[in-house]
């Protein structure tokens, strides 16, 4: 049997209110009053697609044996590099093993479906015991335009496997047809999109139900028999008669999760298949269905085993863990959107030394320290000598992962001088469990409520951007962890 | 066995340029003012200089990298100059190699001098990190500090290990720099000239909580210098009242305060070592009864807090009780930053720490104006560049040649 064996999900933290959007924006766009309500999901200025493709990754293989995991997939409609695997930095930050196949799917909003499929088929060959996909979107709009309400950020993640399968795959149906709802030219920032009309009736209204008719076809499962009818669709009530076409009812359809975070573009099918294996039972039957250069369909059957996998942080998590943000400004400004004057210690060359980065890619990306096999001192980073002045041998330190640790504030600082995209900086030292330590920064805080002894779990974000060369220093950092009583 | 410093060597000359904003002055004219003082001081002719130390921290403003700058602006006469850098501790990196040079007999007359000319940046503060070699891992993974939350940091863990309050330990920083104002204000070539009252301080504008901007020291231009010898030379030379090195000693973090579970980031672990090692040298047995004056590092007013009980004049956990009590102050018991120190008299990085020595040298010879404390036997200046986490301290004591 192959099919998912677990999922995870990542919704960012910020939750821009639409009303924000729609109040700085109505002199000349009225018109978007219709899709104002609710908030949509807004990666913090230090993510980006692979940053939240990471979380939802980890979230998805806690408790699993990593070293068998042989390929990773990774999606987004905005990968952060256009020549430099995404997914190899994925693997890097996910501290995967060194032969594993990685391999980037992208250029369509079906990319996420099709990095599920390749997974499945990679499974399927008996070569690839396991396959992690991730699919992670940044969503970047013109200000003012529909788009910019309908879109937001995140991220979800499938494990592919044969054992202790969750959700059985049962089938995948694909049409390819280049139908331009919208595109984007190579070295283009924004999407150019057509009539909205002839996308709904023309596109929408008649691939998808091709995908569908073909997946039920080919399973020979009867419409009736669908549990649950995922369908990522901005248009909010065309899933619904779509699903109507095929006797789903309509409380068997998901929500479009519009008004939670918005629509995470091609990571959005799998974000909401997370969302609904959160509440599946065994037997159940979910139909997934994906417009974009055609359209595709996806069945999968929940099995007994669903009930055995720990439960994940998962997308309803994220949704609960949330900030509230009503300042349009800022989201611009993290979108690098706006031209303001961040005065000179801005003008910072951060040049990375690939030669470094390559030594310390271990350290830099996957947060893997030493351990020292004479004394125990756990210590990060890894070093020639141990840290331990009781100890000092030469050599003896293995590799010792502290992404994962459970980390405590020791010393902190709201910085106002520094300069950084969310003033003030906060940082500082983090101690682990594992009692080695480190200085870092710290990220999605609450400004005022840092203290002493408060616990944090380390999170994968950019460091810097390079602007003049187009890189982007990725690093690890501390988030405080929001503790129950304190929401 | 190696016995140490104490004695071997005797300041000849000192000066010091008037620190502050500099704006008509580049570095040049900056170390030619300090040694036309110096010179004069030490009553010999340049000629006599056999080698030269040049501190000198940041290579992005100033005379860039190299001993250049110095032999360029003093025209010495093809003498060996060597540049030093030990981040704001490079004052008496400088120091200690001309006095070395001298105790080694390498040579009988050497100079040492710091410049720094912050004020062509153009903006407050240091130079940011971000210039910092892109091809080092620091670069890649160091948090986006500024020197003064890197130090904001002490305060944290000072309260939480101490169980003071925010607004205890703000208002104990906030007298610091109350005390080092009062001090300044008595000081011709201060930076900063004004005396301030605890309200001004507490309600300064937050830089990185829970520092404000009085907390923080005076961005300055400037110039120090010492030319130093033997005890006998200096007298064959008709000097009469020395000024002597009791002890210069240096301790520099590894990592561990960083990397290992011990440090609690509420002290310097350094200023402990070189403090020890330093009284041990100097043939100092209780500090806080022997030493008659000092100058520390205060970059911020915590770092100053801090090191009185690392320095082992204050008790562990009993900084607030001497500072509330006067204890530092120009009339107190031990008296702190006569000469307003790095909060007002400015911090040009590579002048400090020959900028504390001159006030010292000037005070153990009565010389110090309106300052003199009354009959000052032995003083000691604490000089420390870095971060909390991991630095350089340098501490240096120097007395009256008994």
């Amino acid at each position: 049997m192959v099919g998912i064996t677990s999922y995870g999900g990542y919704i960012p933290r910020l939750r821009l209110n639409r009303g924000a959007i729609y109040g700085a924006n109505a002199w000349m766009a009225p018109g978007l009053i219709g899709s104002a309500g609710g908030e949509k999901s807004m990666a913090n200025w230090d993510e980006d697609s692979l940053t939240m493709a990471v979380e939802a990754a980890r979230d998805c293989i806690s408790g699993f044996d990593k070293t068998r995991i042989d390929a990773t997939y990774l999606s987004s409609l905005n990968m952060p590099f256009q020549d430099r695997q995404n997914s190899g930095i994925l693997a890097a930050a996910l501290n995967l093993k060194e032969d594993i196949e990685t391999a980037d799917f992208t250029g369509s909003s079906r990319a996420g479906l099709s990095a599920v499929i390749a997974g499945i088929n990679a499974v399927k060959t008996g070569d690839y015991r396991n396959a992690l996909v991730a699919a992670g979107d940044r969503r970047i709009t013109k200000m003012a335009y529909s788009h910019e309400l309908w879109a937001g950020d995140g991220a979800a993640s499938l494990l592919i496997g044969t054992e202790n399968v969750i959700a059985e795959f049962k089938g995948a149906y694909t049409i390819t047809d280049d139908f331009i709802d919208h595109f984007r030219g190579q070295g283009e920032k924004f999407d150019y999109n057509w009539e909205e009309r002839w996308i709904k009736d023309e596109g929408i209204g008649k691939l998808v139900p091709k995908a569908i008719q073909g997946i039920l076809k080919k399973t020979g499962v009867d419409g009736k028999e669908i549990s649950r009818f995922i369908m990522p669709c901005v248009f909010g009530r065309v899933p619904s008669e779509i699903a109507a076409g095929f006797g789903i009812p309509s409380d068997k359809v998901s929500d479009n999760m519009h008004k939670v975070c918005g629509d995470t573009g091609s990571a959005h099918p799998i974000v909401m298949l997370a969302l609904a294996l959160e509440k599946a039972s065994p037997g159940d039957k979910l139909l997934v269905v994906n417009f974009g250069q055609g359209a595709v369909a996806m069945l999968f059957e929940v099995t007994d085993k669903i009930k055995n996998l720990r439960l994940r942080h998962g997308i309803s998590g994220c949704l609960a863990d949330k900030k509230a943000e009503l300042n349009y400004i800022k989201f611009l400004s993290h979108r690098g959107m706006l031209q303001q004057d961040w005065m000179m210690r801005a003008e910072g060359n951060y040049k990375t030394a690939l030669t470094t980065l390559y030594r310390s890619r271990k350290m830099i990306l996957g947060m893997v320290g030493g351990k020292c096999t004479k004394c125990s001192t756990a210590q990060f980073p890894k070093s020639e000598m141990c840290v331990n002045p009781e100890c000092g041998e030469i050599g003896t330190q293995e590799d010792c992962e502290f992404s994962d640790q459970p980390g405590t504030i020791k010393t902190y600082t709201s910085d106002l001088l520094t300069y950084t995209l969310d003033p003030p900086a906060h940082y500082g030292m983090i101690t682990f469990e594992n009692e080695g330590r480190g200085m870092f920064d710290f990220t999605d805080y609450e400004a005022g409520k840092i203290k002493v002894g408060l616990p944090v779990k380390m999170v994968f974000r950019i460091r810097n951007f390079d602007k003049p060369r187009g890189f982007i220093q990725y690093y690890w950092k501390a988030k405080p962890v929001i503790l129950k009583e304190e929401v | 066995m190696a016995d140490g410093i104490k004695d071997k060597v005797a300041i000849l000359g000192m000066g010091c340029s008037r620190f502050g904003e500099r704006w008509d002055c580049g570095p040049e004219q900056l170390m030619v003012e300090a040694f036309q003082e110096c010179i004069a001081d030490a009553g010999i002719d340049k000629s006599e200089i056999q080698a030269a130390w040049f501190g000198q921290c940041y290579d992005e403003i100033g005379t860039g990298k190299g001993a250049l700058g110095l032999p360029f602006a003093l025209r010495l006469p093809y003498i060996p100059v060597t540049r030093v850098e030990n981040f704001c501790a490079t004052g008496t990196e400088a120091f200690r190699g001309a006095v070395y040079a001298v105790a080694s007999g390498a040579c009988d007359i050497a100079l040492a001098q710091g410049v720094e000319k912050l004020k062509d940046t153009g903006y407050g503060g240091l130079p940011a990190m971000d210039s910092v070699n892109s091809g080092s891992l620091v670069g890649q993974v160091m948090p986006n500090i500024s020197a003064p939350g890197s130090f904001a940091q002490l305060a944290s863990a000072y309260r939480a290990k101490h169980n003071i309050s925010y607004e205890d330990l703000k208002r104990a920083i906030a007298m610091v720099s109350v005390k080092s104002h009062a001090n300044g204000a008595k000081n011709p070539k201060a930076h900063l000239r004004k005396p301030v009252t605890l309200e001004q301080v507490m309600a300064s504008p937050i830089i990185a909580d829970p520092l404000g901007l009085f907390d923080c020291c005076g961005v300055s231009d400037g110039s120090a210098c010492a030319i130093v010898t033997t005890p006998e030379i200096a007298k064959s030379l008709g000097k009469t009242d020395l000024v002597t090195v009791k002890a210069i000693q240096l301790a520099v973090s590894n990592g561990q305060e960083q990397g290992y579970k011990d440090w609690d980031g509420s002290y310097f672990a350094t200023t402990r070592h070189a403090a020890k090692r330093a009284y041990q040298e100097a043939g100092i047995k209780n500090p806080r009864k022997e030493i008659s004056m000092f100058e520390v590092h205060d970059c911020f007013s915590i770092t100053e807090f801090v090191t009185y009980e690392d320095l082992y004049i204050s008790p562990e956990g009993g900084a607030t009780k001497d500072v509330m009590d006067g204890f530092f102050n120009a009339d107190g018991k031990i008296p702190c930053q006569i000469d307003g120190g790095l909060k007002c008299f400015g911090h040009p990085i590579g002048a400090s720490g020959l900028r504390m020595l001159y006030e010292m040298y000037l005070q153990l010879l009565g010389k110090a104006g309106n300052r003199q404390l009354s009959n000052p036997r032995i003083g000691l200046t604490h000089n420390l560049g870095g971060f909390p986490f991991s630095n350089v301290n340098a501490i240096s004591i120097v007395g009256r040649y008994e």
